[in-house]
């Protein structure tokens, strides 16, 4: 876990045995100017990196890049320890397989039910009927949406559409998960029980991942609550006390301006970490 | 919105011909390798084949009909009127059929397709496709170009059968002719070379329909306009497309297959 203090410098992705991710000096650009530069940064095992920024700063195209959705211009990118910017795509599946992603809107397949959406990776590998059952009402279990087992996307709420995306996310238990602003667009309420699952995800399984977002209450609650397995919810941490396991990033304009813990966060000096927090 | 110089919209047809020649390749390639979704082949059969039996059925009857009506009235002035089944039956089997077989198709699924897979990129599923571990190419869009070809053959078969049946009613009961002697010479007029003629024009209008619509929505951008944009490209280049090629398939067996 990198837990500097000051914003972090270009090129400079610490060394992290078992990192599952690490960028060195990645740009990217779309017919114009970059909408990444020089970015450079690791997820050590069981760390939860938020990335911070603005809309449109180029916060979801770095998630993208990190399964190998996009290619980036130039520098490199390890997933679990292989280099994947020029890797071929069908090399990258069986890579992608580990790593579980929730999209911003939940990208859920309309023509499938929820059975077959969360299953998805499964009835594709063609495991058995009853063994997929049984783990998507496990998966489906996590989220608390048992119910909604045989019903299609279209009759869900956006809430319960991403919470669906997360059990699909899960359901392989993946090395590494990649969260797309999952509480973009949603009520106060319902981000908070989507945080929470985000939070027993990290606390219960301690899978590392990398979650986007542009709301500072969800960030700041993942940093200074636990999951509760015994109560099964969140509950604060004492005082003063924040997940060491849970660091941030920033992007301005593409580029990464602040890489380091809540505490460094709370008191950069960088002019637009100031403006953005306050 | 700006207009686009000559030299930058020539670079982007290049371009898009280059992408739609790898695309294309790409996608015929995979059935020749693992993995190879069946399930998805049948679901996509059923759709373009049963789904545009109606529409294929119907446009073959009355352009079989509207071809008797128009050919009687000509023939007649010669003395000729005899060999309405011999002209309905060839100009069906060999031209028309394929064509607009081909065109009706291309108006309800490559349209469908290109709508639908582009639905499919702006709402990230494709993306999510790709995130599961799974090649969209080969799940979405092999399967609806081998569909579209096995599919478009048997719905040309069903179009020339119609469109002759159609041509024989308005024989015989708006033009008051023998119906035997249309059907014997429509029947006796017939050589293989035609029907080869018939039978290979759907192949390549069926790999032209799938590949066209799952070019187009593939590479929908800019959200739900995005997709009418789309949809409307994939209509309009599958069947400008499909009579191109048709000319040059006509060509080729004309010279392999030289008329008596």
């Amino acid at each position: 876990m990198n837990d500097s203090n000051a914003a972090a410098q270009p090129g400079q992705a610490p060394v992290i045995d078992g990192a599952p991710v690490v960028f060195h000096n990645v740009s990217i650009a779309f017919d114009g100017p970059p909408v990444l530069e020089d970015i450079s940064f690791s997820v050590a095992p069981t760390e939860t990196r938020i990335l911070l920024g603005p809309a449109g700063v180029g916060k979801s195209v770095l998630l993208k890049l990190v399964n190998g959705l996009l290619r980036p211009d130039s520098g490199s990118i390890l997933l679990f320890g292989e280099e994947i910017s020029h890797m071929r795509e069908e090399k990258l599946f069986p890579l992608r397989t580990r790593a579980g992603m929730v999209f911003q809107e939940g990208a859920l397949f309309d023509s499938l039910t929820v059975r077959d959406n969360v299953a998805y990776q499964l009835i594709v590998e063609r495991v058995p009927d009853d063994e997929i059952d049984r783990r998507v009402r496990k998966a489906l279990q996590f989220v608390e949406l048992e119910d909604t087992f045989s019903l299609y996307p279209a009759s869900l709420s956006g809430g319960m559409r991403r919470r669906v995306a997360i059990a699909r996310a899960l359901i392989r238990q993946p090395e590494l998960l990649l969260y797309d602003s999952p509480t973009g667009g949603l009520d106060p309420v319902t981000s908070t029980t989507i945080i929470e699952l985000v939070m027993k995800e990290r606390d219960v399984y301690r899978t590392p991942s990398i979650l986007v977002t542009h709301r500072l209450q969800d960030a700041f609650t993942l940093c200074t609550h636990r999951f509760d397995a015994e109560q099964n919810k969140m509950v604060r941490l004492p005082e003063g006390e924040t997940d060491p396991n849970t660091t941030f990033l920033m992007l301005e304009e593409g580029r990464l301006i602040f890489d380091g813990s809540l505490h460094g966060l709370l008191h950069s000096e960088n002019p637009f970490v100031r403006e953005f927090l306050e | 919105m700006a207009i686009d110089t000559p030299e930058r919209t020539a670079k982007q047809l290049v371009l898009t011909v280059q992408d739609y020649s790898l695309f294309a390749y790409r996608a015929f390639m995979n059935l020749f390798t693992e993995p190879r979704y069946w399930p998805e082949f049948l679901v996509q059969s059923d759709i373009i084949g049963f789904g545009s039996t109606s529409i294929v059925l119907l446009s073959g009857f009355f352009t079989g009909g509207v071809l008797a009506l128009q050919s009687a009235a000509t023939l007649s002035q010669f003395g000729a009127t005899a060999v309405t089944g011999q002209f309905v039956s060839i100009t069906m089997i060999r031209e028309l059929g394929p064509v607009l077989t081909g065109i009706m198709v291309a108006a309800r699924n490559a349209s469908s397709m290109a709508s639908e897979l582009g639905s499919m990129v702006v709402t990230e599923q494709i993306d999510a496709m790709r995130a599961l571990g799974v090649d969209p190419m080969r799940k979405l869009v092999t399967p609806r170009i081998f569909a579209c070809i096995s599919m478009l053959f048997f719905l040309t078969i069903v179009a020339d059968a119609f469109g002759i049946l159609g041509g024989g009613a308005v024989t015989v009961f708006l033009n008051h002719q023998d119906g035997p002697q249309y059907f014997s010479k429509a029947w006796e007029s017939l050589r293989y070379p035609d029907i080869i003629q018939g039978l290979v024009k759907p192949l390549f209008s069926g790999y032209i329909i799938a590949s066209v619509g799952c070019f187009y929505g593939m590479r929908t951008t800019g959200g739900t306009q995005g997709v009418g944009r789309s949809t409307i490209q994939a209509v309009v280049n599958a069947a400008v497309l499909i009579i191109l090629v048709d000319f040059l398939v006509t060509r080729v067996l004309l010279a392999l297959f030289p008329p008596l």
